[in-house]
């Protein structure tokens, strides 16, 4: 390339000007591609509210629905598991669910709004998997003294009856508590809060 | 004297040279081939490049007439290669042909890369042959990743949605992160068809320009050898180095012997262990993906397993995903981390030899403990290996300046 006479500031300029305006255009165009990774509409629409009636769900028993493709689960609990929670408070990570997701009314022991019913987002909190339940108190293969909860079978985290995290395993925080409400006694809505309440 | 060419073979020569004054196809031949001086000693493990670059044809083959009946839709997917499997003519061989060239793929190139390890090969000035192998390398993960996600099985379904998850534990952007990889608020059509496009499309031609530079790179400076020293530091009066031969025919000939061999090996598992018990294709995958129901016992195909072994052994999220991203990554930095004045294992002393050794036990066996049930005892095996894993490359960076070697010799050996 010739260079004799060349305004060599002018061509710089000109070269950097011309890169930095065609990788802004580049920048931009890319917008549309990436954008069109995300959620569609139609992904978007699917997510209304899910209504389950409990009829028939005996103490002990999961009822397992879906929910905006989590699987959400509805666990009965009988009043002696529920008195073991307590005992526990000294195993887990995040006993008083301090720095996990629950709307405001699951903020306690039983992190339910009827202490029986333990809604529940079955997906671990570790990387989604979802963990069995085996509510019956007695000794397992990965814990001797089992009071009964969720086991993962992707990393071998823990959780008790009300879905609280034990120490030692890789689940930072409890299980995620959705948003639900009672219209009468025996139906749930999942995806609603109850009224006056967040 | 020549007998006179036939008419036929005058035009077919008189065509050759139109071409090759268009087309340097000779010339081409000549710098990457015949002209191309390779030492003269290579041994068993030269083998496995050749062989990756021959599996990498059969997996484009094999991919291009799957894709010719498969569906990559949530709904039909499992059917449409349980379809392949029983109804269309050679539907089984040609799946199993590209299943199980996947896991020979990992095979060869965890072959490949321990033979680094032994001689030295990434050392300079080779370093960016090893960079563009670890791109491959990495491509080659992502590849097989999502082509297990296809046949849309209960492994496939739940292995993407322990993978995708990993994203999730970066602070703030990472629920954002695996929302935008999934298309959906869970694993979806949505994910499985972009999956399928990256599969057959975007990773396979990534791969192809990688594997190019990888060779470009590597013809640039010459293969290194089992002594780890340079052939062209010794040179006859015609400029060619004294140990080295032409790669064509002397090392063609050895590579086709190679091919036969692999062939062999390859169809013998194709033919009669496809599944391998297990390992090649997992039972749980035969199992149409189920959102409800987690299979009891989760883990990857066995060439993830080492480092999701090292995942597990960290008992908190965000330090396990660091963790195990680092044990990839470190890898990266081996042409730097080894300092040693020599590059092959036979002229280091026993200290890299026993180093050598550990990390090897290491890898296996965490690759084994990957796939295990995780019982307490198997967690604490984990982490003792994860710092064994760990602890090679800090002690190769201490150790290798100061460590033992042996005088090299002037020509290469036998």
């Amino acid at each position: 390339m010739p260079t004799d006479g060349v305004n060599k500031k002018r061509r710089r300029f000109l070269v950097a000007t011309t890169s930095v305006v065609g990788a802004v255009g580049a920048g931009f165009v890319a917008v549309p591609f990436i954008k069109s990774w995300k959620p569609s509409a139609r992904a978007q629409a699917v997510g209304a509210p899910v209504q389950v009636t409990l009829d028939g769900l005996e103490p002990g028993q999961i009822l397992k629905v879906q929910w905006r493709g989590q699987t959400i689960g509805i666990l009965r609990r009988t009043r002696e598991t529920l008195d073991l929670l307590p005992e526990i408070d000294a195993d887990l990570r995040d006993p008083e669910s301090q720095e996990s997701e629950q709307p405001s009314f699951a903020l306690n022991e039983a992190r339910a709004l009827k202490e029986e019913y333990l809604v529940v987002n079955m997906h671990c909190t570790h990387l989604g998997c979802v963990p069995q339940v085996l509510p019956q108190v007695g000794a397992q293969p990965f814990e001797e003294n089992w009071k009964g909860g969720f086991f993962c079978p992707c990393h071998k985290s823990k959780f008790d009856l009300a879905g609280r995290v034990y120490k030692g395993v890789p689940a930072p925080t409890n299980l995620t508590i959705p948003p639900y409400s009672f219209i009468d006694d025996t139906t749930l809505v999942i995806g609603v809060n109850p009224e006056g309440a967040a | 004297m020549a007998k006179p060419a036939s008419n036929l073979a005058r035009r077919a020569d008189a065509l050759w040279n139109w071409v090759d004054t268009r087309l340097p196809v000779s010339a081409f031949w000549k710098a990457t081939m015949t002209g191309y001086q390779a030492p003269k000693n290579f041994n068993f493990w030269y083998y496995m490049g050749s062989l990756a670059l021959l599996v990498l044809v059969i997996q484009i083959l094999s991919g291009i007439f799957l894709t010719m009946h498969y569906k990559p839709s949530a709904d039909l997917a499992f059917a449409s290669v349980e379809y392949i499997m029983r109804d269309v003519e050679w539907g089984w061989f040609i799946r199993y042909l590209h299943s199980t060239g996947a896991s020979f793929f990992f095979i060869l190139v965890y072959l490949h890369m321990f033979r680094s390890l032994l001689y030295g090969s990434h050392r300079s000035p080779r370093e960016l042959v090893w960079i563009f192998g670890m791109l491959i390398y990495l491509a080659l993960m992502a590849e097989a990743f999502m082509g297990y996600v296809l046949p849309w099985g209960q492994m496939s379904y739940w292995g993407a949605q322990v993978i995708i998850n990993l994203f999730g534990a970066i602070p703030t952007i990472g629920e954002p992160l695996t929302e935008w990889i999934r298309g959906d608020f869970f694993i979806s059509d949505a994910t499985l068809n972009r999956f399928f496009a990256l599969h057959v499309i975007a990773l396979p031609l990534a791969l192809l320009g990688l594997v190019l530079m990888h060779l470009v790179a590597l013809r640039e400076n010459g293969s290194n050898n089992p002594d780890g020293i340079e052939i062209k530091a010794n040179k006859d009066e015609n400029g060619l180095p004294v140990d080295g031969i032409p790669f064509h025919p002397y090392y063609t000939v050895k590579d086709i012997f190679g091919v036969a061999m692999f062939l062999l090996l390859f169809a013998f598992i194709l033919f009669f262990w496809p599944e391998a018990g297990g390992l090649f294709l997992e039972h749980d995958n035969f199992i149409p993906a189920n959102p409800l129901v987690t299979p009891e016992h989760i883990k990857p195909v066995w060439y993830f397993t080492p480092y999701y072994a090292i995942l597990k052994a960290v008992p908190d999220k965000l330090m396990g995903v660091i963790l195990m991203g680092l044990s990839v990554v470190v890898l990266f930095f081996l042409p730097w981390l080894d300092r040693s004045p020599v590059k092959s294992i036979r002229y280091k002393g026993l200290w890299y030899k026993i180093m050598v050794g550990v990390f090897a036990v290491a890898f296996v066996r965490l690759g084994m403990l990957g796939m295990s049930e995780g019982t307490p005892a198997q967690t604490i095996e984990m982490r003792v290996w994860t710092f064994v894993y760990f602890a090679f490359f800090i002690l190769l960076y201490f150790l290798s300046p100061g460590g033992k070697t042996k005088p090299l010799p002037e020509r290469l050996t036998h």
